[in-house]
């Protein structure tokens, strides 16, 4: 017996998500009195899962799993927990890692649960507490099934830090063909991606027009954010589809949100309300986003937006 | 080509949240439920496919007779057929397992259902379904061509976007960009009088099995007001995310 995580990795490198992640397993792993592996798929230095508390690495390296491809990551995470005799397996809540889960628990025969944000309340019966209803309740579900899966979402559970004396050994799974191939990838590789932000900038409407991005885009630079936008922003063409947020866009669950012009629709406040802390600045004080927010600045972003960039640069030189 | 869109009951997104019997049932009470917005763009593009491409869409949903008028809204968009398996939802592989029945006996090509339903949010029940029918499976899908039994799709991933070639049969998560949402379809009169007429048949379950038990809901605390900086006072608010919330 032994809990499983799988530990995701870009480029060789391995992500936040992959700490957090590992620290969750940890947590679990505790509770029930066993350890924890990780598989991993083409990383290159896997030493740093020791400090969130891996015992075992599983290293797979092969060429035909440089693409991602999700029935192929499906099976190596299968046959990884099949060999360890993993009851339960932690994968986090990245787009690769959604694809991903479904098709793990079927393979085991394993309850799933997802958007889980906290270590289990207990663990007989398998009880998680798991955000509903776009993160306007919480719903505690437990896991009926002698295997399990717990998607974890993202800056929900955190970094732990609990050293173990992880050992790391060669895995070779069998790789089935599988009836989806990858094309061509499309992706920015210079801009910090809204899944991965700690801080994410984001503009509404209220900014007029596209050509009023710039000292938006010069915010995020100043703050490494990732810039983000409101639905009718991206339904009027001002900005690309990848970088609407809400309800039918992305999902955003960055440690700092910054809406600008941005009035806060409920369907904007769903999909951006599992970021830790968010900030408004706004004309109109009536705006629903300042009961959403934590900090709230009533005023024109053509003013205030000039002046935070040029404080904050002044605040990145002093603490640099 | 045979088209199966799976159709989500949930509640409209300005709904209130409340929960009864001791938290551990959502409250209908005032609810008004509208068809899962994911599935929408996926209903949408299979609408493309019949006027196009001479596909027969069917829509299919998981539930009591109280999700048959969002069904027949499907059907007033422009759906051919409308299934419901008579039993209540509750929990992803349960619906994916009765969805499956549904999908072999009626012999589909391609299944669209939609990446999440906005009321649990699981994310389950495509990639499950495409796992036990032995389906190719693209989630987070933002566009879907198909020609004879070959297709391309376009998969968001974080940060950018890939294309994949695939075939049928085929299941996939849908979302905005399967279509805009200026090509979303109100119901027209005419449609209303039509989905009237249209066949939605009951089937009774498989008795799927679930997996997992919804224990108990529970309502995040009340947020604190937000603490409002004065526009003349910037420094103010970089000292409040810096010392206070510690967030840059």
């Amino acid at each position: 017996m032994s809990v499983l995580v799988y530990t995701e990795s870009e480029q060789g490198k391995f992500k936040k998500t992959a700490f957090e992640v590992a620290s969750y397993a940890k947590a679990v792993a505790d509770q029930m009195g066993t350890s924890v592996t990780a598989v991993t798929i083409n990383a290159s230095d896997t030493s740093e899962l020791g400090t969130y508390g891996v015992d075992k690495v599983l290293n797979v390296s092969n060429g035909d799993l440089d693409k991602f491809n999700a029935n192929s990551y499906a099976s190596v995470i299968e046959q990884a927990a099949k060999q360890e005799n993993a009851t339960v397996v932690v994968i986090s809540s990245s787009a690769d890692s959604k694809y991903i889960a479904p098709l793990v628990a079927i393979g085991l025969e394993a309850g799933y649960a997802s958007n889980v944000v906290e270590a289990p309340s207990s663990t007989a019966p398998f009880t998680v507490k798991r955000t509903a209803f776009t993160n306007k309740a919480f719903n505690m579900t437990s896991i009926d099934t002698a295997n399990k899966v717990v998607g974890v979402s993202k800056n929900a559970f955190g970094l732990v830090e609990s050293s173990a004396s992880t050992s790391s050994e060669d895995f070779s799974p069998s790789i089935p063909a599988s009836g989806v191939t990858v094309q061509s990838v499309d992706k920015a590789t210079d801009k910090v991606t809204i899944a991965d932000a700690e801080i994410v900038v984001s503009g509404g409407r209220g900014l007029k027009g596209p050509e009023n991005w710039g000292m938006i885009e010069e915010l995020a630079d100043v703050l490494g954010a990732a810039t983000a936008c409101s639905k009718p922003v991206s339904d009027l063409g001002w900005r690309p589809h990848s970088e609407h947020v809400g309800q039918t866009g992305k999902p955003v669950a960055s440690n700092l949100y910054i809406a600008i012009g941005i009035s806060g629709a409920i369907q904007h406040l769903a999909g951006i309300n599992s970021s830790k802390i968010k900030v408004v600045i706004n004309t109109d004080p009536e705006a629903p986003f300042f009961k959403a927010a934590d900090y709230g600045v009533v005023g024109d972003a053509f003013e205030v937006v000039p002046t935070l960039i040029e404080k904050l640069k002044a605040f990145k030189a002093q603490n640099a | 080509m045979k088209i199966l869109v799976c159709i989500s009951h949930v509640p409209d997104t300005t709904s209130k949240i409340n929960f009864t019997d001791g938290d551990t049932k959502f409250d209908t009470n005032g609810v008004q439920f509208v068809i899962n917005p994911n599935d929408e763009f996926g209903l949408t593009r299979a609408m493309w496919f019949k006027e196009k491409q001479g596909a027969n869409v069917t829509v299919a949903n998981v539930g009591g007779p109280e999700t048959e008028p969002t069904l027949r809204k499907a059907l007033a968009i422009g759906a051919d057929a409308a299934i419901r398996v008579n039993t209540e939802a509750k929990d992803g592989f349960q619906v994916a397992k009765e969805l499956a029945a549904v999908v072999t006996d009626g012999g589909y090509d391609l299944v669209i259902a939609g990446r999440e339903s906005i009321d649990y949010n699981g994310g389950m029940v495509p990639g499950m379904l495409a796992a036990l029918i032995n389906a190719n499976f693209v989630t987070n899908c933002i566009s879907l061509e198909v020609d004879g039994t070959n297709a391309t799709a376009m998969r968001e991933i974080d940060g950018g976007k890939e294309t994949v070639s695939t075939s049928l049969p085929l299941v996939i998560g849908g979302q905005k960009g399967l279509v805009e949402e200026s090509d979303l379809r109100i119901p027209n009169m005419r449609g209303i009088m039509m989905a009237r007429q249209k066949p939605l048949s009951v089937v009774e379950p498989s008795n799927a099995s679930v997996e997992t038990t919804s224990v108990k809901f529970e309502k995040p605390a009340p947020k604190g007001a937000v603490t409002l900086v004065d526009a003349d006072n910037i420094d103010e608010l970089i000292n409040l995310l810096h010392n206070e919330a510690k967030a840059i």
